[in-house]
């Protein structure tokens, strides 16, 4: 067939016809009338003649029909490219010259419509020519569209593709989807299979998408035992792998026995036949009792009026004749086998990798609540000052970075000029607050608490009355965008990697901090005898004013950070504010490792809740809550305590 | 509960006059019982500010005398709400029920019933089976004895797992949050059992009593809040006047030293968390009734933090003062954020009341804590020229002689 | 001699740092023992593990007749079971009178419900009344006591002590910041009650120790460094060059 067309082909090239502009013309007039009445069921030769013809504009020609740009003169029955110039004008181009013919009105036009089935049978036949297209991305977009709508009639081309590609990348993506489209529409089982164990414990999505669909089952029921024409997966047994209610239902619906009467159709039944003020002899108004319905059903089934209740001996019965069973759509035991077995060892390498993943998450949720935590570990940690205000410092640093990007529209600019002003800005609140508030309040540490509490509500609100109720943005700048990602499992953004990086910074400030520098030095004087340190010439007015700016600064540029990671709203410090104080409390107070410790724990402690429970990431913060409150039963002082007298008790 | 005490604390006798008086007052004011200048919705607030006042007594038992700064009491304020909303909720849908039933051809099973009510109050979270913490809605004496229980459990087994680990101080305050936020966010779930954060609705209206209008009800309500405030307040004031309120006063000040002379420090501390967590619990189940919904959101750590707001602000360590506090700043609350206070237009800026009054209440807070931390009840003192030494800084040793440590300082 | 107290073999340390090593002390019902040495000998450390406040690493605390095991009993048990404690500052509750000071410290039933329900019977009023005169302070009886001077405190504190009626008395200073007058009287306190039970002073002071007449421990660096009469260790070269000689 094709070579026959190939040829007449050829002859109308050596014999061009006087009508007849060109070797596309002649091709499209070979095959007007099945062009222009195209279905599903016809086309397929006439779209396999045109791929065969081996004319260079093939591929043009499969395009237009497809984009349904192909348009008929009606005088002379000739095809054109048309595009619209303008409304109902059409300005035609020759296939073969490539020239313009004119512009033509609609109505002197007939379009060529394919309709869906067409234009996708056109796309498959495109693939071809794609696949072998020199420039490399358009070879890269049919692989992608195949992946994305696997067909039989795809492998062939793709097959002949593999031996012309030179780029190394394009040809192992070839040769996976080779496999993959093997493993679907392989000739035969031998070749499937060899294409399954090839696969086995490979962790892309799409082995999984492919080997997915092999194992899908349908529920059949047969009368006796199951057939041997059956791919079977799993004989189901009432009463373990199903309730017996749900059996027999099932048997019902092949309608191979009678419906259960429910106690709904027994009370329809009976008010269809109220008969004087008795059903079946029963009064009505007794047929509350559950047990006096089943007698009155019982007589009018008697009676014959209605069919009789399925009896539990006749349930049984039924599932004692018929056998339920799962099948598998795929024929062939051998396949369903081997993807059954590359399946699970896939999934034995895909939980591994997940728990990696998870412990990444974890990672990164810890580094965030170290962010959160580590000012309070200085000012409730070392200094035993309790701020609840905290929380609104993170805010207030979170919405100092969305101000500076309002200023300053380069995100990464505005990052880096957020941090410090957001320091600043927090400092200084801190500052105030210690000269105005706390310093008037050491050792007595509920009062604290609560007056930092007015603070932190009366801040919450200006924070309401200025920047409104909805969240505004914090944008990272384009480069923490994205995500490192090892495998289709395990993937983490950079912005977690950056937070994860800031953590482990503060984390060398601190200590650079406490142990190399005369605040350090003067602030663990002053917190271990504030009287013994002033006498030595410390200022304790001034180290406790400082200490307290640090941890306030601190918390500002956590909420920076916080802030690219989630919203940015008024709320958004007393969404941290508790699980900081059980970071520091639960890590041990007054030791920064504590903390770190603290985080680490309840971060992985929440991602851990939330795997066992991933619906629901309310019941994980309850049941961590649940677990830290039993944890202090058994270390109160933390992870990392202080003993002895400097406990103080 | 003798004569003698009473004549030992003539506080309570001018507290219960004054709460009898304000009763009355509202009554004859009300228009369910007296000549309508108050309207319903106001002696409903009224009302339910006795509750507040009744949560905050027994706050300033556990705080201002026992010294345990809890922010988790409005938590068993709305269990006690919850206990009593399962009751009303399930009782009233099973009036309609029944009633919408009553038509049907056939009359309906128990089980059909209670199928129907299932559906009618967990349709909203997707559900119609009865979980099993509603096992005793039908029963008013079982959810009654649950309003107690519940927060009373609640309240013993967190309050003996805390204690006995000795956590004290902030941690407990933090811990106690934790408890609250920990409940809050179940109670979110819609598979909680209590319709997630729908809560429960339409509490207003009490089963049985359709024809009774709301009028009347809410004054019925404000007498028995009024009641209970009252049998709260002889309660609290005869716990702390006696010797048990020198123990739980001296835990107060100085824990380790009531354990040397022999008290089991922790069983005070929970004996006292467990009776206020089921006064708060009865007061919660009186409020709810009033505001006719309960949802999770009311139990949030902050409502708790605002408890403790009103007894600082009325003064702790002093009932009457808790009550002050309580009412004062929780209708002027109501006030304020109602929308009535007409708006400061300080030509550039309009200040909105609605918009700042958080902001006033938070800053005011910290001026109390800062310059009077007894609070209003401080100015009875003032009045009645009460002011005793405030020696309250350590000693500073033999040294400096009977000097405390503030007072060298200055 | 029967025993009421025995500590063998107890040490404990704090983060390395040995308060405690191997301490053994034994004190009879009646009798009263100074405790003398130098500062971060462990005096202190010692009555924190006798009424409950530390736990010791290792050693054994057996009370009484019974032969009880303190370090398995709760302050407020060993409380109750007849050891009181003076505190080296006094601390008394400065919020509450005289009255309900001692009130709260005579011995009575401790347990929660029974405190609820507690009235004073007049023999109650009558014992309050006369360790208050006791002390000195029968005049001061409803006045609070944060507004008592340093001394007042201390003899508020030791009424409590008495009150508790405890078998074993632990006094940390009890003369410190008092005149000559009222150590003598606190003297002749201390020297009354160690008739009917075990006293132990924690002193500095040697005039007062002296005065006490009774034998004399001397810990240095968590041990029993010497044991005797106040003239036996005072002339015991090991206390002299650790203690005395400084």
């Amino acid at each position: 067939m094709r070579h026959l067309l190939a040829a007449l082909v050829a002859l109308a090239l050596l014999i061009p016809v006087p009508a007849f502009a060109g070797p596309v013309q002649d091709l499209l007039q070979a095959h007007g009338s099945a062009i222009i009445k195209s279905s599903r069921k016809t086309i397929q030769p006439t779209i396999d003649a045109m791929a065969a013809s081996g004319l260079p504009e093939v591929q043009l020609i499969l395009q237009k029909w497809q984009a349904r740009e192909i348009w008929q003169r009606k005088e002379d029955g000739q095809f054109f490219i048309g595009e619209e110039v303008e409304k109902r004008v059409y300005r035609l181009t020759d296939f073969d010259t490539g020239e313009r013919v004119g512009d033509y009105p609609k109505k002197e036009l007939k379009q060529v419509k394919p309709n869906s089935g067409v234009q996708a049978m056109i796309g498959t036949a495109l693939v071809q020519f794609q696949l072998t297209d020199p420039d490399p991305s358009l070879r890269a977009a049919a692989l992608d569209s195949i992946q994305r709508d696997p067909a039989p009639e795809l492998l062939p081309p793709l097959r002949a593709s593999i031996e012309s590609e030179t780029d190394p990348t394009l040809k192992a993506q070839k040769d996976r989807l080779n496999t993959l489209l093997t493993i679907s529409y392989g000739a035969d089982d031998a070749e499937r299979i060899v294409a399954i164990d090839s696969m086995a414990g490979d962790l892309g999505v799409d082995v999984r998408a492919t080997l997915n669909p092999l194992l899908d089952t349908t529920r059949k029921i047969a009368d006796g035992d199951t057939p041997g024409t059956e791919n079977v997966a799993k004989v189901l047994v009432p009463g373990t792998d199903l309730t017996e209610t749900e059996a027999y239902d099932l048997i019902v619906a092949a309608w191979l026995a009678p419906a259960r009467i429910e106690p709904d159709d027994i009370r329809n039944a009976l008010a269809a036949h109220i008969d004087g003020g008795t059903v079946g002899s029963i009064p009505v108004a007794t047929l509350s009792d559950p047990a006096k319905r089943v007698l009155a059903y019982d007589a009018l089934a008697a009676n014959g009026t209605v069919p009789p209740r399925v009896t539990p001996a006749d349930q049984q019965a039924a599932l004692a004749q018929f056998t339920i069973y799962d099948a598998y759509l795929e024929p062939s035991q051998q396949v369903t086998d081997a993807a059954q077995d590359a399946l699970t060892d896939i999934e034995l390498n895909v939980s591994l990798y997940q728990t990696l993943d998870l412990s990444l998450d974890a990672l990164s949720l810890a580094s965030i609540y170290f962010l959160a935590a580590i000012g309070l570990a200085i000012t409730f940690g070392v200094m035993g000052v309790i701020n609840m205000a905290h929380g609104e410092f993170i805010m207030m640093g979170a919405y100092t970075g969305y101000v500076i990007q309002q200023i300053i529209p380069d995100y990464t600019l505005s990052i880096i000029v957020a941090i410090p002003v957001a320091f600043l800005v927090t400092f200084g609140a801190g500052v105030a607050m210690e000269r105005l508030v706390i310093r008037w309040l050491y050792h007595r540490p509920l009062e604290t608490l609560l007056a930092t509490f007015g603070i932190s509500i009366a801040l919450q609100q200006i924070a309401k009355n200025i920047f409104g109720t909805q969240a505004r943005p914090l944008t990272s700048p384009a480069w923490l965008d994205g995500a490192w990602v090892m495998n289709d499992v395990v993937s983490i953004s950079y912005i977690r990697i950056a937070i994860f990086c800031l953590a482990m910074i503060f984390l060398a400030v601190f200590l650079f901090i406490m142990n190399r520098t005369r605040l350090g030095l003067e602030t663990r004087a002053v917190t271990q005898n504030p009287r013994m340190a002033g006498s030595m010439g410390i200022n304790p007015d001034k180290v406790n004013m400082l200490t307290f700016g640090l941890g306030s600064g601190i918390a500002g540029i956590a909420g920076v950070a916080i802030g690219l990671y989630a919203k940015v709203t008024s709320e958004l410090g007393s969404d941290y504010i508790v699980q900081s104080f059980m970071t520091v409390v639960v890590g041990g107070v007054g030791n920064i490792w504590g903390t770190l410790l603290g985080a680490g724990m309840i971060g992985f402690l929440q991602k851990g809740i939330e795997w066992m429970n991933p619906s629901n990431t309310l019941a994980a913060q309850t049941y961590m809550i649940i677990f830290i409150i039993i944890f202090i039963q058994f270390r109160p002082r933390g992870i990392i305590a202080l003993k002895g007298r400097a406990a103080g008790d | 509960m003798s004569r003698s005490f009473f004549l030992k604390n003539p506080s309570v006798l001018v507290f219960i006059a004054c709460l009898a008086l304000f009763t009355l007052g509202a009554t004859i004011l009300s228009d369910g019982f007296g000549v309508g200048l108050i309207s319903t919705s106001f002696i409903k607030t009224l009302g339910k500010t006795l509750c507040l006042c009744l949560v905050a007594i027994a706050m300033d038992l556990v705080w201002g005398y026992a010294g345990i700064l809890s922010l988790g009491h409005m938590a068993f304020f709305g269990l006690g709400g919850y206990m009593i909303g399962m009751w009303l909720m399930y009782e009233r849908t099973r009036l309609i029920i029944t009633e919408s039933m009553s038509n049907a051809a056939i009359p309906p099973t128990d089980q059909e019933v209670v199928d129907a009510i299932g559906t009618q109050i967990f349709g909203v979270v997707g559900s119609s089976d009865f979980p099993t913490i509603w096992l005793f809605s039908a029963s008013l004496p079982m959810q009654l004895a649950l309003v107690v229980l519940v927060p009373g459990l609640l309240a013993l087994i967190f309050g003996w797992l805390a204690f006995r680990s000795r956590v004290t101080g902030v941690y407990l305050s933090i811990l106690t949050q934790a408890m609250t936020l920990a409940l809050a966010l179940y109670l979110f779930q819609n598979d909680s059992g209590l319709r997630g954060n729908n809560g429960l609705s339409g509490l207003q209206n009490l089963p049985g009593l359709d024809a009774v209008p709301q009028s009347t009800l809410s004054v019925w309500f404000l007498w028995a809040s009024a009641l209970a405030l009252g049998l709260g307040y002889v309660l609290i004031a005869w716990v702390v006047s006696g010797k048990f309120g020198s123990v739980i006063r001296g835990i107060r000040d100085d824990e380790a030293r009531v354990r040397f002379l022999g008290y089991s420090v922790e069983g005070y501390k929970l004996f006292v968390f467990v009776l206020t967590a089921i006064i708060a619990g009865i007061a919660g189940a009186l409020y709810y009734p009033q505001a006719g919904i309960i949802n999770p959101a009311e139990m949030a750590p902050i409502a708790s933090i605002y408890l403790a707001v009103w007894v600082a602000i009325g003064g702790r360590g002093r009932i009457y003062g808790a009550v002050i506090g309580a009412a004062l700043v929780s209708l002027v609350s109501t006030w304020f954020t109602s929308g009535q206070v007409p708006s400061i237009n300080l030509g550039v800026y309009t200040v909105n009341w609605v918009d700042w009054w958080q902001v006033v209440l938070g800053l005011s807070f910290v001026l109390v804590t800062l310059y009077a931390p007894k609070g209003i009840g401080g100015l009875f003192d003032l009045i009645s020229g009460r002011t005793p030494p405030n020696r309250h800084g350590k000693d500073l040793g033999p040294d400096a002689g009977s000097l405390q440590e503030q007072e060298a300082e200055q | 001699m029967s025993t009421l107290l025995e500590v063998s073999g107890v040490s404990v340390s704090f983060d390395g740092f040995r308060a405690i090593n191997n301490l053994s002390f034994k004190i009879g019902p009646a009798e009263m023992r100074a405790i003398i040495g130098p500062n971060g000998a462990g005096k202190t450390t010692f009555m924190d593990i006798v009424t409950g406040k530390t736990r010791p690493d290792e050693g054994r605390v057996i009370w009484g007749d019974k032969s009880v095991n303190l370090l398995k009993m709760s302050e407020a048990k060993i409380a109750q079971a007849g050891v009181g404690r003076k505190f080296q500052r006094p601390t008394v509750f400065e919020d509450q009178s005289v009255f309900d000071n001692l009130m709260m410290a005579i011995k009575n039933d401790r347990t929660p419900w029974g405190v609820l329900f507690f009235k004073p019977k007049s023999s109650d009023n009558a014992r309050a009344e006369e360790l208050a005169s006791e002390i000195g302070l029968a005049d001061q009886l409803h006045r609070k006591s944060g507004e008592l001077s340093h001394g007042q405190k201390q003899w508020l504190e030791i009424g409590m002590l008495l009150a508790q009626d405890p078998q074993l008395l632990l006094v940390d200073e009890p003369a410190a910041g008092m005149t000559l007058e009222e150590r003598e009287h606190t003297t002749a306190l201390l020297a009354e009650a160690a008739k009917t039970r075990a006293v132990v002073v924690v002193e500095h002071d040697m005039e007062f120790v002296r005065r006490l007449e009774c034998k004399v421990t001397v810990l240095h660096e968590g041990s029993v460094l010497a044991e005797g009469s106040l003239d036996h260790v005072t002339q015991n070269q090991d206390v002299i060059d650790v203690y005395l000689g400084r």
